[in-house]
């Protein structure tokens, strides 16, 4: 790995493509740490039951805090009524969107299929491109030119960070790729990374979602109300505060262009609570590491693993304070990372820290 | 002529629903023991992306991809779930005096 200086091309189809497809970074053998395959294929098991328990709880919470809100409507207690409820709708939607397309938190397919119709729509996020293109960050994470997830680029851009606490970067982009898809048309960068064999279902689905939004406009004008859309579409914008929290924690500050998602990936302790709205991402080296591993059992994986792993980051707000650090230190220079030691139970990284004057540190990969 | 066949291993090296990975020559396997106990070979990556399918959990006649949870019925090759697309080649195998053989056409 080369140290980054000046500022990289991160679309898909530039020269970064190329340049990882060349290098091999693209589609590369990652490192896994040494799991006795008994052991990993009783972690990899599946079940239905505490999926099942989980949106359960989920959805009475939902429903709940919805009717507190409704009752709420005209009054000042609106606002923190709806902002529980718009937490309730994107976070959880976000992660059960996110485990669903793995295929992993239910045993029983079908259950994961209509956990991620529905979630994909509360998050406004096309459910076919999304798949592929989750499938193509789990196959390169955070390699430029070659994952369409990358959070932030270095250095990073603060406008759109700002933005996507209402989702007002991601979410407009999202619907606008809608509107293409519902005439028949692939966004560029898309076409990078679904198959042709997938466009029909693409179409079909950005079609249902538009015509969903279509009701929510009809509900508003013929009530003379925002409310139908302040409880379907907009807890999307105004709920995504803990959605981009825990975005930006996964991997920002941390390696571009390494094949080891110890140097990548992000591990933090968090509460019951921030656990149970994340279904356990908070695990996120563990889940890149083995993304078969459903969401109940990472737990017990990062027990399995920790020995070879850096430190998790102590709390959701210690991690908050190293990106934001780290990300203040790429707007001045691009290729400064995060180096965490390793503890001397795990296996060496491949790669090697440099140390340079002002305390930043690079990697590169051994020789 | 037809090739020679391969000793992989001891039928017991594999237990039930299980894979193992086979490398012979350039050529990567997946080797699989059914829930029913017989025995069936394919090649070792999955058609989605370079992963190798024996890091991956078998479930009846399922073998799902370790890291994108593509599916295929190993006993025919087939692809069931996306991302994998295309079908897996499958190897013909046999159980003599307690050992595995594949033949790798």
């Amino acid at each position: 790995m080369g140290v980054v200086q000046a500022k990289r091309d991160y679309s898909l189809s530039g020269p970064e493509n190329k340049r990882a497809l060349e290098s091999g970074l693209a589609s590369a053998e990652w490192y896994a740490s040494p799991i006795p395959r008994k052991r990993m294929k009783e972690l990899m098991k599946r079940k239905n039951g505490p999926a099942i328990r989980d949106t359960v709880i989920w959805l009475a919470l939902l429903v709940g805090s919805g009717l507190l809100a409704f009752q709420a409507w005209g009054t000042w207690l609106a606002i923190p009524a709806f902002l529980i409820y718009g937490i309730l709708y994107a976070s959880p939607g976000d992660s059960r969107w996110h485990e669903c397309g793995h295929g992993t938190a239910f045993k029983t397919p079908w259950m994961n299929e209509v956990i991620y119709q529905f979630a994909s729509f509360l998050v406004l996020r096309p459910a076919t491109p999304w798949r592929w293109s989750h499938a193509r960050h789990h196959t390169d994470t955070y390699i430029v030119g070659r994952d369409p997830e990358i959070a932030q680029p270095r250095p990073p851009v603060w406008r759109i960070i700002l933005m996507e606490i209402m989702h007002l970067y991601a979410g407009p982009k999202d619907i606008k790729r809608m509107c293409l898809h519902a005439f028949g048309m692939i966004d560029k960068e898309e076409k990078e990374y679904i198959p042709k064999s997938e466009y029909r279902k693409t179409f079909w689905e950005s079609r249902v979602y538009l015509l969903i939004f279509a009701a929510v406009v009809a509900a508003c004008l013929y009530t003379q109300s925002i409310l139908p859309a302040m409880f379907v579409v907009l807890p999307s914008f105004y709920g995504s505060i803990l959605v981009l929290t825990f975005g930006l924690c996964q991997h920002l500050g941390l390696h571009e262009d390494v094949v080891d998602h110890r140097l990548n990936s992000r591990t933090i302790y968090m509460n019951p609570f921030f656990r149970f709205i994340y279904w356990n991402m908070n695990y996120h080296i563990e889940h890149h590491m083995f993304p078969m591993v459903p969401y109940h059992a990472l737990p017990q994986l990062h027990a399995e693993m920790k020995g070879d792993c850096p430190k998790p980051c102590r709390s959701t707000w210690a991690a908050i304070r190293e990106v934001v650090s780290a990300l203040r230190k790429q707007g001045k220079d691009p290729a400064y990372t995060i180096v965490r030691e390793l503890p001397v139970s795990a296996q060496p990284y491949r790669y090697k820290p440099i140390p340079v004057e002002g305390g930043n540190h690079y990697a590169r990969a051994m020789d | 002529m037809q090739e020679p066949w391969i000793e992989v291993c001891d039928s017991n090296d594999i237990e039930e629903e299980d894979v193992i990975r086979f490398d012979y020559g350039s050529v990567t396997l997946a080797v699989y023991r059914s829930d029913k106990n017989a025995f069936y070979a394919t090649n070792g990556y999955c058609t989605h992306e370079r992963v190798h399918l024996s890091d991956g959990l078998v479930m009846g006649n399922i073998i799902e991809c370790p890291k994108h949870n593509g599916r295929f019925d190993y006993t025919t090759g087939q692809a069931k779930k996306t991302p994998a697309c295309d079908a897996l080649q499958t190897y013909p195998v046999k159980v003599t005096g307690g050992k595995v053989y594949v033949r790798i056409e």
